[in-house]
C-alpha cells in the first residue's frame, strides 16, 4: 500500500536526505510471550482477515505448521518444534508465531535500490510501500530473518506491515486484538520491555533460569520481540537466529561498495579528461605517414 | 599510390571485418545500456536512469537479457581476438614503459603487434569479468530460480545470493573502469575510431602505434614467389 504517513519517515529505502524531524512518533513494539502461547493461530487467521489476503488451500506436509511457510499472502505463521530438553528428558512443545520483525537496523531496507519502496516509520515499524517496489527480491537478501517474501503475481515483496495502518490511528495490530491468551501484548517498545522482563522474572521463579527477552541488538533491537524460556537458544524455536544481523555481505555491497565504486569511476573519467588537457591528443605525423607509405612499398 | 601522395590520401590498412565491427558495436551497446541500467539500481542518486528503460520494474527485467546479449556478443569478439591478445615478452617492456606511453613518446616503446599490453589487458580484463558478471548475475536473476531449480536442480543459498550480489558490484564497477580507459584511449589516439567505424586505419597510424602488425599485414601482402 501507499505510505500515508509521509511525516513520520524515519528512513526512505535508496534515498539520500533528512528525514521529516518536525514530531516523533511513539515508539512501539509487540511482544510475543512464547510461554504464553497455544498455538490456536487466531493471531493468523485475524492477520488474513484484517489485510484481507487469502492463502491458497495446500498441502500437509507432517508438521502443524499451516501454511508450511511465509508467502505473499501469509505474514505471519505459528511455527511449531518438538523439541527433546536434554536437562529436564522432557518433550516440549514449542510454539513461535513467526513474521517480521520490524529491526530498528532494517537490512530489507539497507538492501533495496528503489527509492522509497521500503520505508521505517518514527514508531519503528518497518513497512513495504507496494506502488515503489519494483521486484528485484534484494530485500529478501537483505532481511537477517528470512521473512519477505516475492508474488509470482506481481513480482512485489510482501510481509507483516505490524498493521501499520491500525497502528497509525491508535489500534492494536490485528493478531495482537485477536490472541485470546495474551500471548501477544502491543504498546511502547519501553513498556513492552518493562512487561517482558516481569515475565522472564516470572517464567525464572518457575524454573527457567535462562529465561530472557529476544530483543537482538545486532540489529540494533527490534520492533518484535519474543519473551522465551529458553532464551540462551533461540535456535530451538523453529531456527530462530541466535545473533541476528545484517549480512557483512549485504553491508559492504551498500556501504564501502556503492560509495567507493561510484566514486572510482567518477575519478576514472576525470583523470581521463585532465590526461587529455594536459597531454593533448596522441597525434599521427606526417613522418608516421611517410614511413608507412614508404614501408608499403609504393608498389602494393 | 607514392609515398610522396600520402598528404593527399594516405596509405590505408584494413583492420577490422564488418562483421568484426558490427560484432563489436552490439557489445558496446549492450554493454552501455548494461552499464546504464546496472547503475541505476546501485546507486540511489542514480535511479533516475530507470526512467531512460521505462521505469525500476522494466530496468530490473530488461538488465538480465541485455546482459545474455553482452555474453554471447562478447563471445564472439573473443573467439576473434583471443589469440592476437596472447601475452608476449615485449608487452613487459611496454608496460615497464608505461609512463612513456601516457606522455606518447611511442618511440621508446618497442614495436607493437596488433594490440599493445594495454589493449591486451583490457581484452582479458573485460573477458574475465564478463565471466563473473553472467556467474554472478545469474546468482542474483531471482525471476529465473524457478527455472535454475527445475531444469538444472540448482538452488542457490541465500548466502550465495549476498555474495553474488557483491561480487557483480565489484565486477560491474571494474568492468566500469576498464571501459573508460578503452573508450578514453581511442579518443586519445587520434586515427583509432575509424578502425571500429570503417574497419581502416591510416598507414601512418599503423607504422607509429602497431608498426610490428603493419610490418606483417605488409609483408603478408607482397606477392610470393611462384612455388617452384
Amino acid at each position: 500500500m501507499a505510505t500515508l504517513q509521509s511525516l513520520d519517515l524515519q528512513r526512505r529505502s535508496a534515498t539520500s536526505g533528512t528525514p521529516p524531524a518536525a514530531r516523533k512518533t511513539l515508539e512501539v513494539a509487540k511482544l510475543i510471550d512464547v510461554s504464553k502461547c497455544i498455538g490456536c493461530k487466531a493471531c493468523q487467521v485475524a492477520c488474513m482477515e484484517w489485510n484481507d489476503l487469502r492463502e491458497e488451500v495446500g498441502e500437509v506436509t507432517g508438521v502443524y505448521d499451516n501454511p508450511h511457510d511465509l508467502s505473499p499472502a501469509t505474514w505471519t505463521l505459528m511455527r511449531f518444534t518438538e523439541w527433546d530438553n536434554p536437562d529436564t528428558g522432557n518433550l516440549e512443545w514449542l510454539i513461535r508465531k513467526d513474521g517480521c520483525m520490524h529491526c530498528s537496523d532494517p537490512g530489507c531496507l539497507k538492501a533495496c535500490p528503489a527509492p522509497g519502496a521500503i520505508v521505517q516509520y518514527s514508531n519503528g515499524i518497518v513497512d513495504f510501500v507496494s506502488e515503489n517496489c519494483i521486484g528485484c527480491g534484494y530485500c529478501v537478501k537483505g532481511c537477517p530473518f528470512n521473512i519477505p517474501r516475492i508474488s509470482k503475481a506481481d513480482n512485489k515483496a510482501y510481509k507483516c506491515t505490524l498493521c501499520s495502518d491500525r497502528v497509525a490511528v491508535g489500534q492494536a495490530p490485528a493478531c495482537v486484538k485477536a490472541c485470546p491468551t495474551q500471548a501477544l501484548v502491543f504498546g511502547s517498545k519501553e513498556d513492552m520491555i518493562a512487561h517482558g522482563e516481569e515475565r522472564v522474572a516470572d517464567l525464572k521463579s518457575r524454573g527457567y533460569d535462562k529465561a530472557g527477552v529476544y530483543d537482538p541488538a545486532g540489529v540494533g533491537g527490534t520492533h518484535v520481540m519474543y519473551v522465551l524460556h529458553h532464551a540462551d537458544k533461540p535456535p530451538i524455536y523453529a531456527g530462530l537466529p541466535l545473533a541476528p544481523k545484517i549480512s557483512p555481505l549485504v553491508e559492504m555491497w551498500k556501504g564501502l561498495t556503492k560509495n567507493v565504486g561510484l566514486l572510482g569511476i567518477g575519478f576514472a573519467a576525470v583523470f581521463g579528461f585532465m590526461h587529455y588537457v594536459v597531454n593533448g591528443p596522441n597525434r599521427v605525423s606526417d613522418e608516421d605517414e611517410q614511413a608507412a607509405a614508404k614501408l608499403k612499398g609504393d608498389g602494393t | 599510390m607514392t609515398g610522396s601522395h600520402y598528404r593527399d590520401e594516405p596509405t590505408t590498412v584494413s583492420r577490422y571485418s564488418a562483421a568484426a565491427r558490427v560484432n563489436h558495436w552490439v557489445t558496446a551497446a549492450s554493454l552501455i545500456l548494461l552499464a546504464l541500467s546496472g547503475l541505476a539500481l546501485f546507486h540511489p542518486s542514480l535511479f533516475f536512469l530507470t526512467g531512460l528503460f521505462g521505469g525500476g520494474e522494466y530496468t530490473r527485467i530488461i538488465h538480465p537479457w541485455i546482459g545474455l546479449v553482452l555474453l554471447v556478443s562478447f563471445a564472439g569478439l573473443f573467439l576473434r581476438f583471443w589469440r592476437l591478445n596472447l601475452w608476449e615478452r615485449t608487452d613487459n617492456v611496454w608496460l615497464g614503459r608505461v609512463r612513456a606511453v601516457l606522455a606518447g613518446r611511442e618511440e621508446e616503446l618497442p614495436e607493437v603487434g596488433k594490440y599493445n599490453a594495454g589493449q591486451k589487458l583490457v581484452f582479458w580484463g573485460m573477458s574475465i569479468l564478463i565471466i563473473v558478471l553472467f556467474v554472478s548475475g545469474v546468482g542474483i536473476w531471482r525471476s529465473q530460480y524457478p527455472f535454475l531449480r527445475e531444469t538444472l536442480g540448482i538452488v542457490i543459498p541465500i548466502d550465495q545470493q549476498r555474495l553474488a550480489v557483491l561480487v557483480h558490484a565489484l565486477a560491474a564497477i571494474g568492468a566500469i573502469l576498464i571501459w573508460i580507459v578503452h573508450v578514453y584511449a581511442a579518443l586519445w589516439v587520434k586515427g583509432t575510431v575509424r578502425a571500429m567505424m570503417r574497419g581502416s586505419v591510416t598507414g601512418g597510424w599503423a607504422w607509429r602505434h602497431h608498426r610490428r602488425w603493419l610490418r606483417e599485414e605488409v609483408g603478408a601482402r607482397t606477392p610470393r614467389r611462384p612455388a617452384e
